[in-house]
């Protein structure tokens, strides 16, 4: 093995084409990608989906299937051509030099085994070490992962541990025999935002310890932003835009890029006076890329004859370290120029509280275990007095990770389940006790749901048009065919879609053309009130900003009450008027937007804030980070739900949190808070992020 | 007299004989091969090679039952003199106006096996793909409440489910196909649930669907019932007042066996693909708008779990067969002249080490026709999952 | 644990009764007692004579009862003679009619009298069973290693000329029931007219006329290579591709999975992703399979015992129920279905027991 010299690049990939085979195409997937991460040094690959970015990190293991090949181009890990290298050795640099790490913990783990044996088997093939050494290390590991009780988890099988437990055991594996680069795709993208920012933490800090370069491949601009030093911009198959953070944060110099962080909402955005810029048009299919620049069709400064005329090379930004743009204009462009389409957008007029909810309780039965039947039957409680209001043309968003009882509430309201106990007030009218068959047609469609998943939210065998067709039928809208085709057409309209698409199945459609078919279909009965399940948490970043503008739109038409189901604080900071936090089945805080984003806090609340990570050089956070999991919630602690990972808990005197429930505290006019914490200790607190001056 | 032929001589007369077949086949894969892009999944078949051929031998005994009367030989009972298990390829003793051979030789009672083999197919082309279709019917409209309403309905009709296929096959065939449980009328009471499935599933199929509108509703259940119930007094009572559905009790016991025991297998596929279907957002999307739970069944759960069923359902088809065979094969069920393959190859087996070609004859067709259905089952499946 | 088992077992109980009432409704109907009466008696019997013959031979009561006396938790019936002889369930065939017992049923160990073999049930039965024993030992020791390497083989790289070509194969076999495949195997390895054993005895390499004996019976006494290869081979070449497609299915499912992407990209070799991380894995489907292959391998016996004429448990039952042997053939259900039954708690227990996920909770 030729000596290595660290001042070369430790990875460096060089104008690398992947296509993959199909049976009707060549499908290339990347093309002319090149970059290079030095030692020590961590790299961020960003983009949407299907840009390829997934694609890059599986050719620098090799590991691209049957369909997918190198067409072109190299990949050098210490100097050394990975694409034309030998099995054998390849097997010896997978895993010992290059270790990878990916998005779903439970499927990386196999479940058959402990979890001992899977991180020992590395230093043992790797090494040549015995089997009780190779434990000794793997214990060693998983204590630098910061888990509790590593013998415990080393002998425990991975179905045993929680899902953040579980990705810290993939990033013990991966660093077992300390790797020199570490490739993460995605790791955090299945795990609550206070976990991932645990996990993000962890991460860091392990790679500054042994000082293990990073390929670190996301969407999330904000995550990146806080891992990496350099960054990437993939956007269809070629990079876009590389160099080192702080140059592209604050430099950007392709226009996708700038469009990409100017339909993100971040911490001044508003939804009246400075709304998100949506890039206009859809992602071009592989085998449909334009002639010329593939961001040609969606920019704002294409220039014809010019950008379409052939492949668009790399250039170096001037000034800037290593900085490159695939953009022929980046000279040209007048980079500080505001958006062009910003549009502001009058407020909506808040009127008559349309739904109330009074101390609504939701208990769940459930038999301890399936398989062997029987057993005791344990309560869940998946909503615990629940009481809040929401007024005509309101966006009440309900905020909370995953098992905090959103998606039973979510149930109850819509009459899936009826409640325990507790009353749903709609336009006066208690609905709680009836269940969605006995509701009248005229209660039903005032209530409806947009829905999480867009490939989910459709039925695949049945057109657009019919869908919305039917949708209008149950509802009783329009006496004749004729006239419910109409109206379809017109719901087609009002969500943006060409008129054509009513003949389409849903799988010819993209994910944010079939949420918007899923918005038109619950506005087909003229809803009074719109659950909106995270309707945009599954779409790419670009597609997320026109599609919350679209409810929003329709939102102002209407005067529809929105209850804006997410986890995700910068969309909800943008769009809500009030926000409900909610915690393993309790409101924890409700206040309006200002008052929640602002102290004081409830400690969650805070929490929760500083676990969302910003893309934005200018925003300074506190970190705080919580210990733990989630509980589950069918074991939830006695007392305070949240007693499990509060760093106030110390503040209150005689341990009151573990044993009361505490009480819904109204700080200011409509803003509540359940916390034993004094209200010295809660206005005392200091804000989550400063904006640093520009 | 001619001489005996060859082996070269037996397979191209036999071709010839099978010509129409030839021409249909060729029609249809050109047809299909030149549309192939806008005939959905049926298209994609052939872009598989497992799955055209498949097709390709599927439909070469659909053909061959469809133009039986054109390619068998001889009168598949008429029993010539000094034909007794002749070898394949003997011309007749004295050919006045008959086709001068037996192609394939002749059974222990100097029968043609050629034409037997043809006459066989048609046999079990009427009944095996019927059959699965009721297994289905049946399956379907039970499968699917089991699984979307769970619950004790579920645990009853899985319980059910679960005693007969508890059963082997064959026991559940001595007890259900014999002459005096004919007798005491016991397949036609079964014969009369098992074709009120059909008619119970479009009725409530189109009542879920148009209850909106109700003009359109009356006009699609009124044609559903009419049709059905004509078809239903033919079939399960052999009472139809114009006499064209009916049905003989033989053909009766044997089918309704033959479903019953594929039903369990079709209700437990079913329900499974619905519990996997109904968590779609689909699905709770329906119910928010308030429809009804039949209609979220059949219109919402049923068609998207269309992919495995069809799958399965080429493959059921393979295995109805194989029990049709089996059910010759121990002569349950078939009057002793039928040429149906599984009793052919019982009647075969006895003389196997001296004249082997009575029984492997049928025994190959019957291999290949179930091969034909597994491969193209396979073929659907692989290119199902693409895409 | 404990609590799974006995609720398997009670609704294995549950099963077990249904199913043999079932089967002793359809046994004991009205024609079946008719035609049992004519052949035991008298063929010419009138309708009348019928009617006396069963209600003296105490058939003439309602299913369910006699059902219980059956099953031996109702006391077996009692009547006379015309010449005042006593008779009844449990008189009739002991030796002293009055230290007779009042319940004689299955669970009393009396399963009755065979008409066809003239003897006990329990015997009769008892010789099926053991030399179908036999036959499905020797089934099981080719089938299931066999299926399991064929099907591991092809799952491991899907997609490969191996996995083409095993998986043609293993969808031949199935396509191929065994009153099919045992008249073809017959025809090319037994038959001294036809196949391979004329040539082969042409060319000296065996010494007897046949490659393979096309009957079974001398297997009844002493099981040789040469008169059980067919029959065992029958069997388990259509059980084979079953199994063995599912094998293949269950194992490119695992090396699809993405635990398999992280052991490859550990740098574990790929002999080692397959020995330590995919066969566990892969193998548990093909177990639960392999136990509810039972009813479907009863199947084969049957058929296959008809066709090499075997006198095993299969055989037993063709002839019972072709001779209307009413006791006969509801013993063969009770052993069939117990048969199914227990294999399936055992397909249950091993799922559980081999899958980590499910045993550790
Ligand atoms: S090359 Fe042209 S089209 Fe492409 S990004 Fe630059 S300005 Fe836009
Ligand atoms: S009540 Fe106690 S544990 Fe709960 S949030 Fe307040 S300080 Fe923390």
């Amino acid at each position: 093995m030729t000596a290595w010299d660290p001042s070369h690049p430790l990875l460096e990939i060089e104008h690398l084409s992947i296509s993959f085979f199909t049976r009707l195409r060549e499908i290339p997937a990347v093309m002319d990608f090149s970059c290079s991460v030095m030692a020590g040094e961590a790299m961020g690959l960003v983009g949407e989906s299907g840009c390829g970015k997934s694609t890059v990190a599986l050719a620098v293991m090799r590991d691209l299937g049957r369909t997918g090949r190198i067409t072109g181009g190299a990949v050098r890990f210490k100097g050394r051509d990975l694409a034309t290298m030998p099995d054998e050795e390849l097997r010896r640099i997978r895993g010992r030099e290059i270790a990878m790490i990916y998005q779903e913990p439970m499927a990386s783990l196999n479940p058959a085994m402990k979890i001992g044996a899977q991180l020992a088997e590395v230093p043992m093939i790797h090494e040549g070490l015995a089997k009780a050494e190779a434990w000794a290390r793997a214990r060693e590991i998983v204590a630098d992962v910061r888990l509790p009780d590593p013998d415990r988890i080393l002998g425990a099988y991975p179905h045993q541990l929680s899902g953040g437990q579980q990705q810290r055991i993939v990033i013990a594996m991966a660093l077992m025999s300390k790797p020199a680069l570490l490739i993460l795709d995605e790791p955090t993208t299945a795990l609550d935002v206070t976990v991932e920012a645990s996990i993000v933490d962890l991460v860091k800090a392990l790679g500054e310890k042994h000082g293990t370069s990073m390929l670190f491949i996301s969407h999330n601009l904000g995550l990146v932003l806080e891992v990496c030093d350099r960054i990437c911009v993939m956007y269809s198959g070629e990079a876009v835009e590389t160099g080192a953070i702080g140059d592209v944060f604050d430099r950007m110099r392709h226009p996708y890029t700038q469009a990409l962080f100017r339909s993100i909402p971040l911490p001044g955005a508003d939804k009246t006076t400075r709304p998100l810029v949506a890039i206009p048009g859809n992602f071009p299919l592989p085998h449909e890329r334009p002639r010329g620049c593939n961001f040609g069709p969606r920019c704002d400064h294409f220039a014809a004859g010019n950008c379409d005329a052939a492949d668009v090379p790399m250039f170096a930004v001037a000034g800037d370290d290593r900085h490159e743009t695939r953009c022929l204009r980046s000279t040209e462009i007048d980079w500080a120029a505001p958006a062009k389409a910003a549009r502001q957008a009058q407020r909506a007029r808040v009127g008559e509280v349309v739904l109330r909810m009074e101390d609504l309780r939701k208990y769940y039965e459930v038999s301890a275990s399936r398989l062997f039947g029987g057993g005791e039957t344990r309560v869940v409680k998946a909503n615990e007095t629940i009481s809040f209001e929401a007024r005509e043309g309101e966006t009440l968003a309900i905020v909370g990770e995953s098992g905090c009882g959103k998606s039973t509430f979510a149930k109850v309201l819509m009459g899936l389940e009826t409640a325990t106990s507790g009353r749903i007030l709609l336009y006066n009218q208690d609905i709680q006790d009836t269940p969605i068959e006995k509701r009248t047609t005229d209660t039903v469609s005032s209530v409806q749901m947009v829905f999480q998943n867009p490939f989910d939210t459709l039925n695949p065998s049945m057109t657009v048009g019919r869908q919305i067709i039917r949708a209008l039928e149950i509802f009783g809208e329009g006496g004749t065919e004729e006239e419910r085709r109409a109206k379809m057409l017109r719901l087609l309209d009002l969500v943006k879609l060409p008129r054509e698409f009513a003949e389409r199945m849903p799988r010819q459609l993209s994910g944010g053309q079939k949420q918007r078919v899923g918005i038109a279909r619950a506005f087909a009965g003229g809803a009074k009130i719109v659950v909106a399940d995270e309707p945009v948490s599954a779409l790419d970043v670009s597609v997320q900003a026109a599609v919350t503008d679209l409810l929003m739109e329709i939102q102002r038409q209407n005067g529809t009450t929105l209850l804006f189901i997410s986890h995700d604080l910068s969309i909800v900071r943008y769009l809500s008027d009030r926000v409900m936090v909610m915690y393993l089945g309790h409101v924890v805080e409700l206040g309006t937007t200002d008052q929640v984003f602002s102290p004081p806090y409830h400690p969650y609340t805070e929490a929760l804030l500083s676990a969302v990570p910003i893309p934005d050089t200018h925003v300074q956070k506190k970190r705080i980070l919580l210990e733990g999991d989630i509980p589950s919630a069918m074991n939830p602690p006695p007392g305070c739900p949240f007693q499990t990972r509060c760093r106030w808990k110390a503040q209150v005197p005689g341990g009151q949190c573990e044993r009361e429930v505490p009480p819904l505290v109204t700080l200011a006019p409509g803003h509540q808070i359940k916390c034993h914490l004094r209200r010295e200790l809660l206005e005392g607190m200091e804000p989550v992020f400063t904006i640093a001056a520009e | 007299m001619m001489e005996p032929l060859g082996w070269g001589g037996i397979l191209a007369r036999a071709a010839v004989q099978f010509l129409p077949v030839w021409i249909a086949l060729a029609a249809v894969f050109a047809v299909s091969i030149r549309f192939r892009r806008r005939l959905g999944l049926y298209g994609k078949l052939f872009d598989s090679g497992i799955g055209m051929a498949g097709f390709a031998i599927v439909m070469f005994w659909v053909f061959t039952a469809l133009f039986a009367g054109w390619i068998i030989t001889h009168d598949p009972l008429a029993q010539l003199s000094g034909m007794r298990n002749v070898a394949p390829g003997t011309p007749l003793a004295s050919a006045e106006g008959l086709y001068p051979v037996y192609l394939f030789g002749g059974d222990s009672l100097a029968r043609d096996v050629f034409s037997r083999m043809v006459v066989g197919a048609q046999r079990v082309l009427a009944i095996a793909p019927a059959a699965t279709l009721f297994a289905f019917m049946m399956g379907i409209t039970l499968g699917v409440p089991a699984g979307y309403f769970s619950g004790r309905l579920d645990t009853g009709l899985t319980f059910l489910a679960n005693l007969v296929l508890a059963f082997p096959v064959i026991l559940l065939f001595y007890l259900l196909v014999t002459p005096e449980i004919r007798a005491t009328g016991i397949p036609t009471a079964l014969a009369a649930i098992l074709f009120l499935f059909p008619i119970l599933f479009l009725t409530i199929l189109w009542n879920s669907r148009f209850f909106t509108n109700p003009r359109k509703r009356s006009i699609y259940i009124g044609v559903t019932l009419a049709v059905g119930l004509w078809a239903y007094s033919g079939l399960a009572f052999n009472a139809d007042p114009l006499g064209v559905f009916a049905m003989d009790p033989n053909l009766l016991n044997v089918f309704v066996a033959v479903v019953f025991v594929n039903a369990p297998t079709v209700f437990r596929i079913v329900r499974g693909l619905t519990l996997d279907i109904k968590t779609r957002d689909y699905v709770a999307a329906a119910q928010t708008r308030g429809e009804g739970p039949w209609y979220i069944m059949l219109w919402e759960i049923l068609p998207n779990a269309r992919g495995p069923l069809i799958v399965d359902f080429c493959l059921r088809i393979g295995y109805t067969t194989i029990l049709l065979g089996t059910l010759g094969f121990f002569g349950l069920g078939v009057s002793p002249e039928s040429p149906d393959w599984g009793s052919t190859i019982n009647d075969g087996r006895r003389l196997l080490t001296i004249a082997p070609h009575p029984a492997v004859v049928p025994a190959l067709a019957l291999m290949s026709l179930v091969l034909g259905l597994n491969l193209l089952a396979d073929g659907l499946r692989e290119e199902s999952l693409k895409d | 644990m404990a609590r799974f088992l006995a609720r398997r077992l009670v609704t294995m109980v549950l099963t077990a009764l249904c199913l043999t009432l079932g089967v002793f409704v359809l046994t004991n109907l009205q024609p079946n007692l008719v035609k049992l009466a004519k052949t035991e008696a008298s063929a010419r019997m009138t309708d009348a004579e019928v009617e006396t013959w069963l209600a003296r031979n105490g058939y003439a009561r309602p299913a369910l009862v006699r059902y219980g006396e059956w099953l031996g938790v109702l006391p077996g019936w009692t009547g006379a003679d015309p010449d005042g002889r006593p008779r009844g369930r449990c008189i009739d065939r002991a030796p002293d009619p009055a230290a007779a017992p009042r319940f004689c049923g299955v669970l009393q160990g009396n399963w009755g009298f065979s008409t066809v073999f003239k003897s006990g049930v329990i015997d009769a039965i008892g010789r099926g069973l053991g030399a179908t024993g036999w036959l499905m030992l020797w089934v099981m020791i080719v089938m299931v290693p066999s299926a399991l390497v064929l099907g591991v083989l092809a799952g491991m790289r899907e997609g490969s000329a191996t996995d083409r070509s095993l998986s043609t194969v293993a969808i031949v076999t199935t396509a191929t029931p065994e009153y099919v495949s045992g008249v073809v195997l017959i025809v090319a390895l037994a038959s001294s007219t036809a196949g391979l054993s004329p040539l082969l005895a042409e060319w000296g390499l065996i010494s007897g006329r046949t490659l393979f004996l096309g009957t079974a019976t001398s297997a009844m006494e002493k099981i040789t290579f040469w008169n059980f290869t067919l029959p065992v081979t029958t069997i388990a070449l259509y059980g084979m591709g079953y199994i063995a497609r599912m094998t293949r299915a269950s194992m490119t499912e695992v090396m699809r999975e993405q635990y398999i992407r992280t052991a490859r990209l550990k740098g574990v070799s790929f002999r080692q992703v397959v020995m330590r991380h995919a066969l566990r894995n892969a193998l548990i489907a093909p177990f639960t399979v392999i136990m509810l292959q039972f009813p479907w391998l009863l199947n084969g016996v049957v058929i296959v015992e008809t066709l090499f004429n075997y006198k095993g448990f299969g055989w037993t039952l063709v002839q019972a129920a072709g001779n209307n042997d009413i006791e006969l053939l509801l013993g063969c259900s009770v052993v069939a279905v117990v048969v199914v039954l227990v294999t399936q708690l055992i397909s249950d227990v091993g799922y559980v027991y081999l899958n980590p996920r499910i045993r550790v909770s």
